[in-house]
């Protein structure tokens, strides 16, 4: 089956991890499959308003409201920690990074919506950076998780191929978007403590996995 | 009773305005949409302490990622649902709770707060209808999914069909429920200028 078929197994939130992960990188470059999406979640929101269920707690309310007061993470600073090269992003990362992160899609491909992202990330007076060891890249990762990667050393792509980053769950390399050339990349998954993130070089559009060794690493910890 | 500074504002004005962190702008959007989306994750967890987290944190990635909402393109409260939906069916899976089956809980469940809300009932005698016009086996893979949790491989397992059968039965119905509910709509505004 096709992975535009996907579109309504996506939208009911019903796909397995690995599907659900191969669906975003494929909807970031196609506008039918977004077109679709956005369709599809207006009636998934349908069926939502019409679940019925309890009505929740009065405590929920105020729980929520102090959290978020706690928070106030979406007053982003103007000072910023480092100074950022500056550089064009790609637009698919971007792309990859809204959805993946489980925001909406219809910041994809909004490329004014992205460096508000990647502000949000690199400006965060509480996020940590973690440089690679010989300087190519730095690392930089919100306290909940939010990455974004500043390449600075590394020729553009050649043709046909991609630059893919891979944050590990363990052993195991997951797909966390992809870039042409030196600059800044929001990662579509969230990085941990610990948690390694490498680059390889890949065919265009990516991989399942990696096929060579990593052109550099870091670790967030 | 509490202040109501924003009654008078649409959602989409209210994400704007929790955009720029104000918190009663977030307070009048919960008390707008909270209870629906705690009955849609209640609905899919079927515990009461689990749902509270998913609409806690799908509020709190409101409050979060609000700038990045494009109001032009879909209703605050269908992005709302999206976050509540997704990290209902992330907990339930981590969890492995399966409960019972999500068909035999209809919607007849529903609290007196919320059979009061007039347009809440239409709306959801609206999208029982339009369900109801769907094959019974489409039907059967929308409300699994998006009830019960269930994803295409567990639901081909669970009906002992091929994998592609229960993603056509989901794409064919989902794409058909679009095509009633518009029809509902235009019908809908067509009487109501009429």
């Amino acid at each position: 089956m096709d992975v535009h078929d996907l579109t309504a197994g996506y939208a009911l939130d019903a796909l397995d991890p690995a599907e659900r992960e191969r669906y975003e990188l494929h909807v970031a470059s196609c506008d039918r499959c977004r077109e679709e999406l956005h369709d599809f979640w207006q009636v998934a929101g349908s069926l939502g308003r019409a679940a019925g269920g309890p009505m929740p707690p009065p405590s929920l309310r105020a729980r929520i409201l102090a959290q978020a007061r706690h928070e106030r993470p979406n007053v982003v600073p103007l000072r910023r920690r480092f100074a950022i090269p500056v550089f064009s992003s790609a637009a698919a990362v971007a792309a990859v990074a809204a959805i993946a992160l489980g925001l909406w899609a219809t910041s994809l491909s909004n490329e004014l919506d992205e460096a508000n992202r990647e502000r949000a990330v690199l400006s965060d007076p509480d996020a940590r950076t973690f440089e690679t060891a010989n300087g190519e890249a730095s690392l930089v990762v919100t306290p909940t998780g939010e990455a974004a990667l500043v390449v600075r050393k590394l020729a553009p792509a050649p043709e046909g191929k991609d630059y893919e980053i891979w944050v590990f769950e363990g052993e195991t390399p997951r797909r966390a978007g992809l870039f042409e050339e030196p600059g800044i990349a929001v990662l579509a998954r969230r990085v941990d403590p610990g948690q390694k993130v490498a680059v390889t070089l890949e065919t265009d559009g990516g991989v399942d996995a990696p096929t060579g060794a990593p052109l550099f690493t870091t670790t967030s910890a | 009773m509490r202040r109501r500074d924003h009654a008078h504002l649409s959602d989409e004005a209210l994400v704007a305005l929790v955009a720029r962190s104000d918190e009663t702008a977030l307070a009048e959007l919960y008390d707008r949409i909270g209870g629906i989306a705690y009955g849609l994750a209640y609905r899919v967890l079927r515990d009461e302490s689990l749902a509270e987290d998913a609409v806690q944190e799908a509020f709190l990635g409101l409050w979060r990622t609000a700038a990045s909402f494009i109001p032009e393109r879909a209703k605050a409260s269908t992005w709302l649902l999206t976050l509540v939906h997704r990290r209902a069916v992330d907990l339930v899976r981590r969890e492995q709770r399966r409960r019972a089956e999500p068909l035999e809980d209809a919607p007849e469940s529903l609290t007196e707060s919320a059979e009061d809300d007039a347009w809440l009932r239409l709306e959801r005698e609206r999208v029982q209808g339009a369900l109801a016009q769907l094959p019974d086996q489409q039907r059967e893979a929308i409300e699994l999914a998006y009830y019960g949790g269930f994803t295409q491989s567990e639901l081909a397992e669970r009906l002992g069909q091929p994998l592609g059968t229960i993603k056509s039965r989901m794409f064919a119905g989902l794409a058909r429920l679009r095509e009633l509910l518009d029809d509902e709509a235009e019908r809908a505004s067509w009487t109501f200028t009429t």
